[in-house]
């Protein structure tokens, strides 16, 4: 057999190949082993406990872990936040608070016309709800259609869909500050935008000193940078829907607009209902990409109930916890009574069609 | 079933073995000699001392908002006072200035917090603030230099010695002369030590309209800042029994300028429409794009970082108003927190910081002004040679002399911050159309009433 010489360097990068595979199996039997000492402790230790209590009862043990961690980080500020309603004072510690009762419920709930926030004692609170309610109602309208459109282009078979997929779902990847920054860039004065502008011999915008333009912008970064979450329910949704019935309707001689709304639309209604759940609930506590953007402005157009909230609570000298709790709940309230509603509206309406 | 069980028990012993070994590994770490200098150029380590480190380390730590000029002035000095004192490891924390204004009072009143820090707001947080006289080798030496840092340091009337200026601030306005020489348009300070705020509105309008730059003239949304304004158009802020009244003459005229120059763009928008929070106009004096702007003593070192010589900035007298020429003053203390669990080492951290040559070196290396007798009696000897930093200290220091009592007074007030903030805030709505200026008077009037109550 004759002797095949190897170059010193390759055989120095084998051995060094081979001696890190010989390390990485040693290191992996003992992880494994270690692995499976800790596994059968615990299975143990469940053993002992289902033998105490029941297999019935373990359901409550599994969820345990969880319930303890929701007691202590949002159960229990939220009753602290009750206490901190009914007090007053600038102090943070409890035992350094007095009692104020309804005070601070009062001072947010004054005014002489509630369709005029000038009108209102706290001004900035109305203000802030109603930013809030004309973002809610936009910015959820937005995502609802959207969320649609896209769902059902990208449930056709057309090319390159699973690349577009990732392109929508995309934005929903990056922290809402990433988002705000990047397009604070993009719309500032000396931003991409007005750049743009000015090259095709255009007056630049100050969008984000503009009260409509700035309060059209959050929307819409709202709406882009969650939209592609949405979707992918909206497209579960249209995924379930059995091919046949389209089948079925075309032979009927239906054309698609009727396809979409005598099929389509029903069947996918109960995906739009937790698209309209879910983006209400996270729309009325916008804050993050708005903050960061524009800060509240210009003046306070685009601040919302949140950050009235946050710079009552927190960036105001001195700090007004009691009233910042006390919008805190009026906000919860608020929240809790649209979400009763609108689940009894759409729980009804279901019934409806399908009778 | 009987070996499953077995194996699940020792799988349990070994788990309670293992943890008990991770606990009693967790031991305190072993002292280790330290060389302290290596001469690389001869390429052999010369060990010039060898410190000790003790075992246990006492950690002070110190939270600030500085610019990095000033933290590595800090960070070399605190070096030094670690190799003098090697049983203290002292952190220094340079946070953003709105972690100062709106997480440190929150820390502080749970007894969380820094053992030092440098605030802005002296009088209001003076309840946190650490006696130092039991731990201080020579509290004499306190007294004798920095009596008027105790002064504001005990809105009380207390005698407490609790910390020093690192920096003691006037507002002051900075122009851009390249662009005037550019523009062809007179500096009105040239001929002149009373400039009217309206006269240097005019000329920076005609610089920005020639020069093509973007803004002619700026205020840092500040409600500091804009006291400038205010009291030097006769606003008074206080009545005979001291009580805060801010609807007068002065303080309508000075709003109203404001809300005028924004409507006609002799300032932007940029710098007070933009939200609630404080912004300063600095970055775009640093670009190159600002004519003028009303900002303070601690843009020196930055603006001597940053811009250099790129082009002629300079400081020019505090503009005139109706009634006065004033500034406002200012400043940020380094104060010991009285929740410290070491109030000796703190104690001496502070007495390093606070010694004549230490302070001195602070001041000139930071570009800072002092507040301490013994030094400005000697005069700061600045560590730039840079023209534009040293004229800017000169026409500072002669600007401190101008400052009107009032504005002394709305600084050290208990409530001051919650004055300016209230005209700050309203004034902003004020100028975007949200609300008219009476509106924005009311409105303040109410804010600072409210405060005032809830915080008493």
């Amino acid at each position: 057999m004759s002797e095949i010489n190897v170059h010193p360097e390759i055989s120095l990068q084998l051995q060094i190949r081979r001696q890190t595979q010989k390390a990485i199996k040693l290191l992996t039997v003992p992880l494994v082993g270690l692995l499976i000492v800790l596994l059968n402790g615990i299975g143990l230790f469940m053993d002992a406990i289902q033998k105490r209590i029941g297999i019935r009862r373990m359901a409550y043990i599994f969820v345990l872990p969880n319930m303890l961690l929701f007691t202590v980080f949002s159960l229990l500020p939220i009753l602290g936040n009750f206490y901190y309603a009914f007090t007053a004072g600038t102090k943070v510690l409890p035992e350094n608070r007095y009692f104020a009762g309804t005070a601070n419920f009062e001072f947010l709930l004054h005014c002489d016309n509630y369709l005029d926030p000038g009108s209102c004692r706290a001004d900035l609170f109305w203000r802030g709800l109603f930013n809030t309610v004309n973002y809610v109602v936009f910015a959820v309208g937005g995502i609802l259609l959207f969320s649609l459109i896209t769902a059902v282009i990208l449930n056709r078979p057309i090319k390159g869909r699973g690349f577009f997929r990732g392109v929508f779902f995309y934005p929903t990847l990056l922290s809402s500050v990433v988002v705000a920054l990047l397009w604070k860039w993009v719309l500032q004065r000396q931003g991409i935008l007005n750049a743009s502008l000015t090259g095709l011999g255009l007056e630049p915008v100050n969008f984000l000193l503009n009260a409509a333009w700035s309060n059209f912008w959050v929307i819409f970064i709202g709406v882009w940078s969650n939209v592609g979450f949405y979707t992918l329910i909206v497209l579960a949704g249209l995924q379930a829907i059995p091919g046949t019935l389209y089948e079925a309707a075309k032979i009927d001689g239906a054309g698609p607009w009727d396809s979409f709304r005598y099929i389509t639309l029903p069947l996918v209604k109960p995906s739009l209902i937790v698209v309209f759940v879910l983006s209400f609930i996270r729309c009325v506590q916008v804050f993050d990409h708005v903050f960061v953007m524009t800060g509240g402005g210009p003046g306070t157009a685009t601040q919302y109930i949140v950050q009235y909230i946050y710079n009552t609570g927190f960036s105001s000298n001195p700090p007004n916890l009691g009233v910042a709790a006390a919008a805190s709940l009026i906000l919860g309230l608020i929240l809790l009574v649209l979400t009763l509603i609108q689940l009894r509206v759409t729980g009804s309406g279901e019934e409806t069609d399908y009778a | 079933m009987n070996a499953h069980k077995n194996v699940k028990m020792l799988s349990l012993l070994m788990i309670v073995a293992i943890l008990l070994s991770t606990i009693s590994a967790c031991g305190a770490a072993e002292p280790a000699a330290q060389p302290e200098t290596v001469n690389e150029t001869v390429k052999e380590v010369v060990v010039t001392k060898v410190v000790e480190v003790p075992a246990e380390r006492t950690d002070i730590r110190i939270m600030m908002a500085i610019p990095i000029n000033a933290e590595i002035v800090m960070e070399d000095l605190l070096d030094r006072f670690e190799s003098e004192n090697p049983d203290i490891n002292v952190i220094l924390d340079n946070v953003p200035y709105s972690t100062i204004l709106e997480i440190l009072p929150l820390q502080l009143e749970t007894g969380e917090g820094p053992d030092i820090a440098k605030v802005s707001n002296i009088a209001g947080l003076y309840e946190y603030y650490l006696d130092m006289r039991p731990y201080l080798s020579d509290p004499a030496y306190w007294e004798e230099n920095m009596a008027l840092t105790m002064e504001h340091m005990n809105p009380d009337g207390g005698n407490r010695i609790s910390g020093f200026y690192t920096d003691v601030t006037v507002t002051g306005a900075f122009i851009n002369r390249t662009l005037f020489e550019q523009a062809g348009v007179p500096v009105p300070s040239d001929t002149s030590d009373k400039v009217t705020w309206e006269e240097w509105a005019e000329a920076a309008v005609k610089v920005r309209d020639a020069t093509g730059v973007d803004f002619a003239m700026a205020i840092d949304r500040s409600g500091h800042r804009i006291s400038t304004l205010t009291i030097s158009e006769g606003a008074k802020i206080f009545d005979k029994d001291g009580n805060v009244v801010l609807d007068d003459e002065g303080m309508r005229r000075a709003l109203q300028l404001m809300l005028d120059w924004h409507a006609d763009n002799t300032m932007p928008l940029d710098v007070w429409a933009g939200g609630d929070s404080y912004r300063e106009a600095t970055n775009d004096f640093i670009n190159g794009n600002l004519v003028f702007m009303e900002s303070g003593v601690w843009n020196v070192g930055p603006f001597t970082d940053k811009i250099g010589d790129a082009f002629d900035w300079e400081v020019v007298p505090n503009p005139c108003g109706d009634v006065t020429c004033t500034g406002m003053p200012g400043g940020s203390v380094m104060a010991a927190m009285k929740a410290t669990k070491h109030p000796e080492e703190v104690a001496r951290v502070m007495e390093f910081l606070a010694a004549e040559e230490n302070y001195h070196e602070w001041a000139a290396r930071a570009l800072y002004i002092p507040q301490h007798t013994g030094i400005m009696a000697k005069g700061v000897e600045y560590a730039t040679d840079l023209p534009q930093a040293i004229r800017a200290f000169k026409v500072f220091g002669e600007e401190s002399t101008r400052l009107d009592p009032l504005s002394y007074r709305l600084q050290n007030h208990l409530y001051g911050y919650v004055i300016m903030n209230a005209i700050r805030d309203r004034l902003t709505q004020a100028i975007v159309g949200e609300i008219t200026l009476d509106e924005a008077l009311v409105r303040m009037q109410t804010d600072v009433d409210e405060a005032i109550a809830a915080a008493k």
